[in-house]
């Protein structure tokens, strides 16, 4: 593929983790993109000396969000349910979402810890399906991003500079 | 039998003449024979009865001439004057039937007397010496003495006298002799008889009462009734005459000498309220002749208050004429004051009851439209989240590979199931607001960079050939206080309302700031302003009432003298001299689109509501934008007006307060002092420009911005403002210096930095930016080096505590950053401003505290690009271990952790830092290594580390418990390079 075409799918698929806006309408209002600004600090962190480092931040987020998750379905799984440990989960997860800017799996974490404190079990599954649902999203997203910038890099090209403040 | 027809005769009498006088058993009693010797029961009780005879006021004259005068007294006294002449008549007759009766039997005697002496006379003649004289009294005495006799059995013989013997012989004629002497004798008897009851008879009369008598003791103890009655009633009995003068009163609590009332009217005797009612009451039944009740309250010094119940009737003449008044009054204060007391609580008890009715009735509803509220609450959200999923998955099935139909098909799917979501997102946030829920966060923004972004968003996915375009006055403070989320909600919904009825043309948003929140006045000033605009457009469009103007022009608009005054005066109005003061900044949307009808405005604002159903079929949407806008600043504080002309466009209006946190005076400086600083001042810092555009054709690119316009913008007095922002508030006194030079001083170092930052940043960023080919790489980096610059004015804020050698050395650290091993450079660099400082030329050791992973990575590495490395622990047992084996300058501690949290690690350190030993760690569990106590013990902490709390949300409550347990500032999470820039420049440097 052309490295062009591979870097307009990239701004696209940025735009995409960023605003989240329906094509077809004009958006009364806007949605939560699934990235906010914190992920741009990190794309900042990542220079010649340190390449790979989103891929390998976004890496750890991965590894340790199914972790968690994992630990997550686990715990509400439970007859008991210990809700602190749910919580702390929740937290952990509410945390590194949160340092890699995937602000809509934060956000689900914000609801699901409110649910926690009110111990409700219906309530906490559902906030577990959607934050799954959300990182899912984020990460397939995440992974399409990366996928195209180390296709462009493969390709000779370089990543291309995008104003997205927010 | 005279005497029983007499009875029967009285009983009838008395039936016939005293009706009504007296109660009946006294009637009887008194008709029956007159006796008062033979008293009832009642007549018991009356001889027991003292009678008091002094209340009894009576004016016998007038009484007299009552009787006399008056029907019902003449009537009476007929009654009696009848009854006593029957009386009288009746014992005449009965007298003069005995007499009649005795005298008819004397003359019967009388005669038999004579022919009995005839007889004897004849038989005396014959028989001489057979002759006797015979006392016929003695003989009928002797009779009658013993045997008095009834009447009925007197028996009058009338027998023809039968003699067996032979006619005219001797025999014959003794025989006779004898005979009539017999019947003499029997005559004498009954003469002697009927003396006697005749006697018997007078003697009687003699012994019987006369009428008179009998009467006035009638009347005597009806009188004493009477008494008996008055005595115990609690009543005034009156009588008025005409001129309602007291003519007769009885009066049980007399508390006035009878002198002083008789004669007398009520109002002479009294004073006080009701005194003059009841004498108009009076006069009234005087007039109307009607007798009537009525209660009339009096308050007079005379008794106090009290209620009376009074009757009053009227008197009339024989001749039909009023000629006074009968009153009787009962005290009845007590029964009035209970009947009010329960009308009252009656009265009490309906209103009670009625309000619980009401009550009931509101908290139905309330709970039926609670209820109603909360189930469209829980179903929208209930909707939501499974509705986000199916969108979300079919974004995701949009990035696989799919066919042209299936993507078409996809697009439906996805813009449908957005109208849906936002829908429903749109109804929460409305019932949110209606129901109270709806919480304001206060927090800094800035109102430039919303305008910016809102626009930015809208040029992103704007499908129209349009023109975005905002203008930020320049007396807008570069930071407020506020719901930024809300605000931007707003403004997002004015603007893509405005692009959607926007079809050719420019859509905008205009700040400035206004003087009061005088919501009316602002209507006109608005009027004022456009009309301005017009007129000072230079563009073709200027015959639009709504200005749609050149670059040029729009900068001319900023600066025209109507604005900039109001402005001025606002801001100077705003002048406080606290630290917090509250600015007013209006914003206007406004579009060049098909406006609105003047017919639609009113309902514009309600939810559902479209201009038309035409409209709402061309144009989509929910209908509810609008009305979760005007919720939005009417919660905030604020109202929204709109002003629109159809086929010109609309203008909508919101003026919200914001809070400033820092005073600031920034109309001060006269521009045209710095007006070539201004001038040579090519690039300016995103913080102050005030004018942005986004002009059709670079839709691809997001931002362009006009520098000329900016030119004006930049102005040293708002970096003045910044500064204290910047600095939360750490040196108040930097924006206060009151010389001039100072500031422009200042200013001058940071321009001069800008320029640096401008030059070194460039090469870097073209470098990748050269390698788009699809947008202008230059404005791209102008950009990104301006929000460079803004980040490095912030630094150099920071910096700006009053210490001089400060912006040299961001100077020096801006300018290293040009070499490839920043690292190096910054430590350098840092070495060198530390010298100046007078501190050991060490690498500050930093500390980092967290148990996330992705956090430490994060944070280590934005440390590492500051040049810092750091030693990281997990949680707060590991840090006190770690502060017990050295003494950090700086350390950042996550709040949230598990084993110890941040808090609990913050008191043991801080702890130990005021004892000298680690008592408190060791009581918490943590056992010091000897190594580390030898350690502590040979190099003493002297100073106080910097322990920076790194909080999940940055509430100011958590923020307080921060400081509470020792922890100098925090940091809100996620970390950022701004964040940790101003923190290590704070307390490391």
């Amino acid at each position: 593929m052309e490295v062009g075409q591979i870097q307009r799918q990239w701004v696209d698929c940025m735009k995409s983790l960023f605003i989240e806006v329906s094509t077809l309408l004009p958006t009364i209002k806007t949605l939560e993109g699934f990235l906010d600004a914190q992920f741009l600090q990190l794309k900042q962190l990542q220079d010649e000396t340190n390449p790979e480092f989103v891929v390998e931040v976004v890496s750890l987020f991965f590894e340790d969000s199914e972790r968690l998750l994992a630990d997550l379905t686990n715990a509400l799984d439970q007859k008991a349910i210990d809700f602190k440990k749910v919580d702390a989960h929740v937290h952990q997860l509410k945390g590194s979402s949160s340092s890699i800017g995937a602000q809509r799996v934060k956000n689900a974490c914000i609801a699901f810890r409110s649910f926690c404190e009110e111990q409700n079990v219906d309530a906490c599954l559902r906030c577990l399906q959607q934050v799954k649902q959300e990182y899912f999203l984020v990460k397939t997203k995440l992974e399409t991003l990366l996928g195209l910038e180390q296709q462009i890099v493969g390709a000779g090209g370089s990543i291309p500079m995008m104003e997205l403040s927010l | 039998m005279v005497c029983e027809m007499e009875h029967d005769l009285m009983e009838d009498m008395d039936i016939e003449v005293l009706p009504s006088m007296w109660p009946e058993d006294i009637g009887t009693d008194a008709g029956k024979q007159f006796n008062i010797e033979k008293p009832g029961s009642d007549q018991d009780m009356l001889e027991e009865v003292t009678i008091v005879e002094e209340p009894t006021i009576v004016d016998f004259k007038r009484l007299m001439e009552l009787t006399n005068y008056t029907d019902r007294g003449s009537t009476q006294l007929t009654y009696f004057m009848k009854y006593l002449e029957y009386k009288q008549a009746n014992a005449v007759r009965l007298l003069r039937e005995e007499l009649d009766n005795l005298s008819k039997q004397r003359q019967e005697v009388e005669l038999r007397k004579l022919k009995i002496l005839e007889e004897h006379r004849f038989e005396d003649i014959r028989y001489g010496d057979d002759k006797r004289p015979v006392s016929i009294l003695d003989e009928v005495y002797d009779i009658w003495q013993d045997r008095p006799r009834r009447k009925n059995d007197v028996v009058v013989q009338n027998k023809g006298i039968e003699i067996d013997a032979e006619y005219d012989t001797v025999v014959y004629w003794k025989q006779r002799a004898l005979h009539l002497e017999k019947l003499l004798e029997a005559s004498i008897q009954r003469e002697q008889t009927l003396i006697e009851k005749l006697e018997e008879s007078i003697k009687n009369l003699e012994r019987q009462s006369t009428p008179v008598e009998e009467l006035s003791q009638i009347l005597k103890r009806a009188d004493n009734f009477l008494h008996f009655i008055l005595q115990n009633a609690p009543i005034v009995i009156g009588h008025q005459d005409k001129e309602l003068r007291y003519r007769f009163i009885y009066n049980h609590f007399p508390r006035l000498q009878e002198e002083d009332i008789i004669g007398r009217t009520d109002v002479e005797i009294f004073t006080g309220s009701g005194v003059r009612e009841s004498q108009d009451f009076k006069r009234e039944v005087l007039e109307k002749g009607l007798p009537a009740k009525r209660e009339i309250t009096f308050e007079t010094e005379l008794f106090g208050s009290k209620t009376f119940l009074i009757y009053v009737e009227p008197v009339f003449s024989k001749a039909g004429e009023t000629i006074g008044i009968n009153y009787m009054g009962m005290d009845v204060t007590d029964q009035v004051r209970k009947r009010e007391r329960m009308a009252r609580i009656r009265e009490e008890i309906a209103v009670q009851k009625a309000k619980e009715t009401e009550l009931n009735k509101t908290i139905h509803i309330t709970e039926e439209t609670m209820r109603a509220k909360q189930m469209l609450a829980t179903m929208s959200h209930e909707i939501r989240s499974p509705l986000s999923g199916v969108v979300s998955m079919a974004e995701i099935l949009s990035t696989t590979k799919l066919d042209k139909e299936q993507r078409q098909l996809l697009e439906v799917m996805l813009s449908s199931g957005d109208l849906v979501l936002q829908l429903i997102n749109d109804i929460l946030d409305l019932s949110k607001v209606e129901s109270g829920a709806m919480k304001l966060e206060a927090t800094k923004f800035r109102p430039r960079e919303v305008v910016k972004h809102v626009l930015q968003t809208a040029a992103a996915s704007l499908q129209k050939i349009l023109t975005l375009e905002g203008h930020v006055a320049d007396d807008v403070p570069i930071e407020v206080i506020g719901d930024v989320l809300r605000i931007r909600q707003i403004l997002t919904n004015l603007v893509s309302n405005a692009i959607k009825f926007t079809h050719e043309g420019k859509v905008g948003i205009n700040l400035s700031v206004v003087a009061r929140p005088n919501f009316g006045q602002s209507e006109d000033g608005q009027q004022k302003i456009s009309g301005d605009k017009s007129n000072v457009s230079v563009s073709g469009l200027s015959e639009e009432k709504y200005f749609s103007a050149s670059q040029n022009g729009s900068s001319d608009e900023c600066r025209s003298p109507v604005k900039s005054e109001r402005s001025r005066n606002g801001a100077t109005e705003e002048q406080p001299h606290s630290t917090e003061t509250t600015v007013c900044i209006r914003c206007d949307v406004y579009d060049t689109g098909i406006g609105i009808p003047e017919k639609a405005i009113p309902t514009l604002f309600k939810r559902y509501m479209q201009v038309s159903a035409d409209h709402a079929r061309k144009y989509g949407g929910t209908g509810l934008g609008l009305a979760i806008c005007k919720q939005l600043v009417e919660l905030m504080g604020g109202r929204l007006t709109v002003s629109s002309k159809e086929h010109c466009g609309s203008t909508f209006t919101f003026i919200l307060p914001y809070k400033v946190s820092i005073a600031c005076d920034n109309s001060d400086d006269p521009d045209d002092k710095l007006s070539d600083m201004e001038k040579d001042d090519a690039a300016s810092d995103d913080a102050t420009q005030g004018f942005f555009q986004f002009q059709p054709r670079t839709l691809g690119s997001l931002f362009s911005s006009n520098g000329s316009t900016r030119a004006s913008t930049l102005r040293p007095q708002k970096l003045g403002l910044a500064l204290p922002h910047n600095l939360n508030g750490f040196s108040q006194n930097s924006c206060s210096l009151p010389s001039n030079d100072v500031t422009s001083n200042g200013t001058t170092s940071v321009e001069d930095v800008i320029r640096v930052t401008t030059v070194t940043d460039s090469p870097e960023m073209s470098e990748s930016g050269s390698s788009t080919t699809h947008k202008p790489g230059t404005e791209n980096e102008t950009v990104v080096s301006r929000d460079k610059c803004a980040q490095l004015q912030n630094c150099i804020a920071c910096r700006e505590i009053g210490v001089e050698t400060k912006p040299s050395k961001i100077q020096q650290s801006s300018e290293t950053q040009e070499k490839d091993n920043r690292t190096c450079q910054c430590v350098t660099s840092r070495s060198d401003s530390t010298s100046t400082v007078a501190k050991p030329p060490l690498e500050p050791k930093i500390l980092l505290v967290e148990d996330n992973n992705v956090n430490v990575m994060v944070a280590r590495s934005m440390m590492k690009q500051l040049g810092h490395s750091i030693n990281v622990v997990n949680n707060g047992v590991e840090a006190v271990r770690a502060v017990q084996r050295r003494n950090y300058d700086l350390i950042l501690m996550d709040v949230c952790m598990p084993v110890m949290n941040g808090l609990e690690a913050t008191k043991l350190i801080r702890s130990y830092e005021e004892t000298g030993n680690w008592d408190a760690a060791t009581k918490a569990g943590i056992e010091p290594s000897s190594s580390t106590s030898d350690l502590q013990n040979s190099e003493p902490s002297t100073k106080r580390m910097p322990i920076i709390a790194m909080t999940a949300n940055a509430l100011s409550e958590s923020a307080e418990e921060c400081y509470a347990n020792g922890m100098d500032s925090f940091v809100s999470k996620p970390v950022t390079f701004q964040k940790l820039k101003e923190c290590l420049a704070q307390f490391v440097l």
